[in-house]
């Protein structure tokens, strides 16, 4: 029985409006579901830029190989060579699309597309809508799939949360089930592939520049039916956050790349040691230039073609050094804040950098344009995520854990060409889980960033694998719907997953009216963003992650006897939070598993009780894999496979 | 440290409705103060003890809210009377001075509320397909740049595409109603943005003839409420203006080619 391929793509940021869009251009039709209305997704709020080796960075000295070293490099070496390849390459065309979208890219005095500095690179190759990239790109593809929308090769499904997998006893993804969040409705879709493209999780550290939604809840859904996890510890902590009641709120790399210069007070011995100021009150703007400690451009004066270019080394690296500093009692006022400075910058340069400026003066009351702004590191990306697996035409084939990609594939096409270095395009395999038929894009893919991710990489690694990647799933949805379809597996399937799902929640909601004391998933939520802010963040240890790996578990006991506060049959978001807290606690487990047993520093994972990188034992993928029987995880090891670029130390102090 | 006219705690009313095309009510509650509090952290401190003053416990608030930034648009209400995000909405710029301050949050009320103060903007974005907003690419093959633009261009359209589909210029405008069919100020400037991209611009004529019939910029009554309560600052009363014009151009090239 054959019907017409349907695909589900679960999740409106860039990867999931990307995926739609390709997907549907190719001919199949999409049914897209997203918590919030696509144009609300997170990826609005990112601000700096996407990168791209495109002609004048080219001519600068910079190429694509140049910039898949450098993301591999700030990577520290755990990202998949062949997917960065592909994206690095790929980048210039990405930029020129989206120019032709109509995306608004600041531009040159003559017209051309302008560009910024950004971390990680000592090239200018960061393109960018003044400090609102992410929301002017989302836009640009919201456009594109509103058109396909208007034509009926999408379909929207606004305000539905995605809540479960639908695999058969084969293993093969048939669908999803997903509730209504107005109606409370939960119903199964049948689909011949689906597209996870949910985000980050943030929310599992309770503050973060991430949204509200950015629980993770989606990825945990997927863990616990059967994907797995590749990396979930490595979590990005970004340098330049204004620290807040309800969240960080981020102050973009752009700020650096366009001259911003971080400092703390602090007074200079005559040896160049640099001492905290006693007197902890005075205003930044009174502190005179010899008593301004600026941390990054002291540490890494070597790195770019100024000694201001310090600023700009990896997050990672950054990060560490401003948590230092304030350690070392160099706070500003003595707190835990150190200043972002851009009050220097000539008036043309502080206006591309309004959109951050308004939020800061926003949301302090305190004009960064002319006062120093205070910062602090932040919670800010995965890096890890769903696992997935790639097709490549490279000897030796990488050995992945799960089987999924067949024996045969990645034949050449054309043998009088040596082997392309990168995937295989409109490949069914590229970025799709151990799950058959069920995809990973975006934030929520573990593929592109290793230990670390380059500033201005994720907006392009969300559309790239939507554009690059979405070919394979059209494909592969085809080939399902000829030869084993969605339709004409039994219904038996799908209502089993809908009465799970109906089971879960109607429990929950039940525990309004008990007479039990219960537990205030909100206070939990609380308790567990602070655990884990405390003790999988910038600095690691063995006993820190253990003890917080015996607190998530007396939390996941605690939840057992979680109680809701609202039995309301609309719209009840109590409901979607606590089920979304549960999934919280999961994936947290496995984030500090992985944690515990990487017993070596790389990238964001830096553990004070560890020498350094342990390329023997660890220059692989940390796969977690969860029994729903047992509630146990498994943290397996899989090889990163290393065709094209050997792993060097990391070293940001001198001249790359 | 809680400033010398901050109150230690305060009234907060909101306007409540249990769900579509149910009742309206209104429910007090009591907040304390602290400092750099945003309308967010009140409605998370209600949803944490969701007492009214009156001391019943009753079902905690639903509201909409994402990036907590001011740029996704979700969290929009009408805040002591004025249309605005809530989550730039700070609880020290509310306070004038005295101690026995209400904080009055209502939904918007141009929009059908799905419960409390969260309301359902679909027809925001039932416009934009109406209007066909996009730029008509071929495909999303290599194909090479974009047109050029002069950074004056530029700067003409980013202005436009900061618009967040909040709705705050349609809370504002007097000719934007439940049930009438006037598109408002937000659709009208974004049909400028595409009709001022040079690909975009070949939808022009079929985004002009939906604005020229009813509902469309003739509705308009020029009072210019729109433009002040954008939050993004869009120069929505200029647009609106420019479309006029391109409409006036169109409809006298409509009439010679004889397609009254
Ligand atoms: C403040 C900030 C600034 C940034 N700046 C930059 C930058 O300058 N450059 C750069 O490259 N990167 C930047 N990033 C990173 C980048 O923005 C994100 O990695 C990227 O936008 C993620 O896109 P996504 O499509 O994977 O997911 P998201 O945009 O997070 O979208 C997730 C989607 O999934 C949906 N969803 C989630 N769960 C469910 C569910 N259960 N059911 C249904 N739908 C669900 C949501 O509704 C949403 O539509 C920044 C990030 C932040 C936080
Ligand atoms: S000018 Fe007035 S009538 Fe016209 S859209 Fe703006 S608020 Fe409405
Ligand atoms: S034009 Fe302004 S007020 Fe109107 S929806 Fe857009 S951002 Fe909001
Ligand atoms: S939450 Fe996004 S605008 Fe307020």
């Amino acid at each position: 029985m054959a019907s017409e391929p349907r695909v589900i793509v679960v999740g409106g940021g860039l990867a999931g409006l990307a995926a739609a869009v390709r997907v549907a251009e190719a001919g199949v039709a999409v049914d897209l579901f997203s918590m919030v209305p696509v144009k609300r997704s997170h990826s609005v709020c990112a601000q700096g830029g996407i990168n791209a080796c495109t002609e004048p960075v080219r001519q600068e000295g910079f190429s694509e190989w140049d910039h898949f070293d450098e993301t591999l490099y700030g990577g520290d070496f755990l990202n998949h060579q062949p997917p960065v390849y592909e994206m690095a390459y790929a980048a210039p065309k990405i930029i020129d699309l989206l120019d032709r979208m109509g995306v608004p890219f600041n531009r040159t005095p003559e017209g051309f597309l302008d560009r910024r500095y950004f971390g990680g690179s000592v090239f200018r190759r960061t393109h960018y809508t003044g400090a609102s990239t992410g929301q002017q790109l989302l836009y640009g593809l919201d456009e594109q799939t509103r058109r396909y929308e208007a034509e009926g090769k999408v379909t929207k499904y606004e305000f539905w949360e995605f809540l479960w997998p639908v695999v058969d006893d084969d293993g093969v993804c048939r669908g999803i089930v997903a509730q209504d969040m107005r109606t409370m409705e939960v119903k199964a879709f049948r689909a011949d592939a689906v597209v996870m493209a949910t985000g980050g999780c943030g929310l599992i550290y309770g503050k973060s520049t991430m949204s509200v939604i950015c629980t993770g809840g989606a990825a945990s859904r997927c863990y616990q039916a059967g994907a797995w996890l590749g990396n979930p510890e490595m979590i990005q902590v970004h340098p330049t956050a204004i620290p807040g009641e309800d969240k960080c709120r981020l102050m973009s790399e752009s700020a650096r790349g366009e001259g911003g210069r971080v400092w703390v007070p602090g007074i200079k011995d005559d040896n160049g040691e640099w001492t905290p100021h006693p007197d902890a009150g005075r205003h930044p703007n009174e502190i005179p230039e010899h008593e301004r400690y600026y941390v990054l451009e002291e540490m890494y004066p070597n790195y770019g073609p100024t000694p201001r270019h310090g600023n700009l080394v990896s997050r990672d690296v950054a990060t560490r050094g401003i948590f230092f500093a304030v350690q070392k009692g160099f706070g500003v006022g003595g707190g835990r804040m150190a200043y972002l400075d851009i009050t220097h910058l000539p008036q043309d340069t502080k206006d591309k950098l309004a959109a951050i400026l308004e939020i800061y003066e926003k949301f302090t009351g305190d004009d960064p344009r002319d006062v120093p702004m205070k910062i602090f590191p932040a919670v800010h990306y995965s890096m890890g995520g769903l696992y997935a697996v790639y097709e490549t035409e490279q000897e030796p084939k990488p050995k992945f854990l799960c089987d999924i990609v067949p024996e045969d594939a990645g034949r050449r096409k054309d043998p009088s060409k040596p082997a392309h270095p990168g995937m295989v395009h409109g490949s069914p395999w590229n970025m799709m889980t151990n799950v058959k038929g069920l995809y990973a894009f975006g934030e929520v893919n573990f593929s592109y960033h290793g230990a670390t991710r380059l500033g201005a990489n994720a907006l392009l690694s969300c559309i790239f694998d939507g554009l690059f990647c979405g070919l394979g799933v059209a494909n592969f949805a085809r080939t399902q719907a000829k030869e084993d379809p969605s339709e004409g597996v039994a219904d038996e399937v799908f209502s089993r997953y809908v009465a799970q799902e109906t089971a879960k929640s109607d429990k929950l909601i039940a525990t309004v009216g008990s007479a039990e004391e219960g537990v205030d998933p909100y206070e939990l939520h609380r308790k567990l963003g602070e655990i884990m802010t405390d003790e999988l963040t910038v600095v690691r240890t063995q006993e820190g992650m253990q003890r917080a790996l015996s607190i998530v578990r007396s939390f996941i006991e605690d939840y057992k006897r979680v109680k809701l506060g609202d039995n309301g049959v609309w719209t009840n978001q109590n409901l979607s939070f606590t089920r979304a807290l549960g999934d919280m606690l999961i994936y947290a487990e496995a984030m500090l598993l992985a944690g515990i047993e990487r017993k070596e520093s790389r990238g964001c994972h830096y553990c004070s009780d560890q020498d350094g990188r342990d390329d023997e034992k660890y220059q692989k993928t940390g796969v977690c894999q969860y029994d729903p029987a047992t509630g146990t995880h498994k943290v397996v090891w899989e090889d990163v496979p290393i065709p094209l670029i050997e792993p060097r130390i990391r070293d940001y102090s001198g001249k790359k | 440290m809680i400033a010398a006219n901050k109150p230690e705690q305060f009234t907060v009313r909101i306007k409540r409705q249990d769900g579509r095309d149910q009742p309206s009510y209104w429910q007090s509650f009591t907040v304390p103060y602290t400092a750099n509090q945003n309308i967010i952290t009140v409605l998370q401190q209600v949803a944490a003890n969701p007492v009214t003053t009156d001391g019943k416990r009753v079902a905690p608030v639903a509201w909409d809210c994402g990036c907590l930034e001011e740029v996704c648009g979700a969290c929009t209400m009408v805040i002591n009377g004025r249309v605005r995000q809530s989550c730039s909405c700070l609880v020290d710029e509310l306070f004038t001075g005295t101690h026995d301050q209400v904080i009055t949050i209502e939904p918007m009320s141009k929009f059908p509320v799905v419960r409390d103060l969260f309301v359902d903007r679909q027809r925001m974005f039932e416009n934009l397909k109406k209007i066909k907003g996009w730029v008509p690419i071929d495909s999303t093959a290599a194909l090479g740049p974009g047109p050029k633009e002069t950074p004056d261009e530029q700067h003409e359209r980013y202005a436009i595409s900061r618009c967040m589909t909040c709705g705050c210029c349609l809370e504002a405008c007097p000719q934007f109603t439940k049930d009438n069919d006037f598109v408002g100020a937000q659709v009208i400037a974004q049909a400028l943005y595409f009709n001022e991209h040079p690909t975009g611009a070949e939808l022009k004529g079929e985004r002009l003839d939906v604005l020229m019939g009813p509902g469309g910029v003739t509705d308009c009554g020029n009072a210019q409420n729109c433009v002040k309560v954008c939050p993004k600052e869009i120069p929505l009363t200029e647009a609106i203006a420019k479309v006029g014009r391109q409409l006036t151009v169109h409809a006298v090239k409509r009439f010679f080619a004889g397609k009254r």
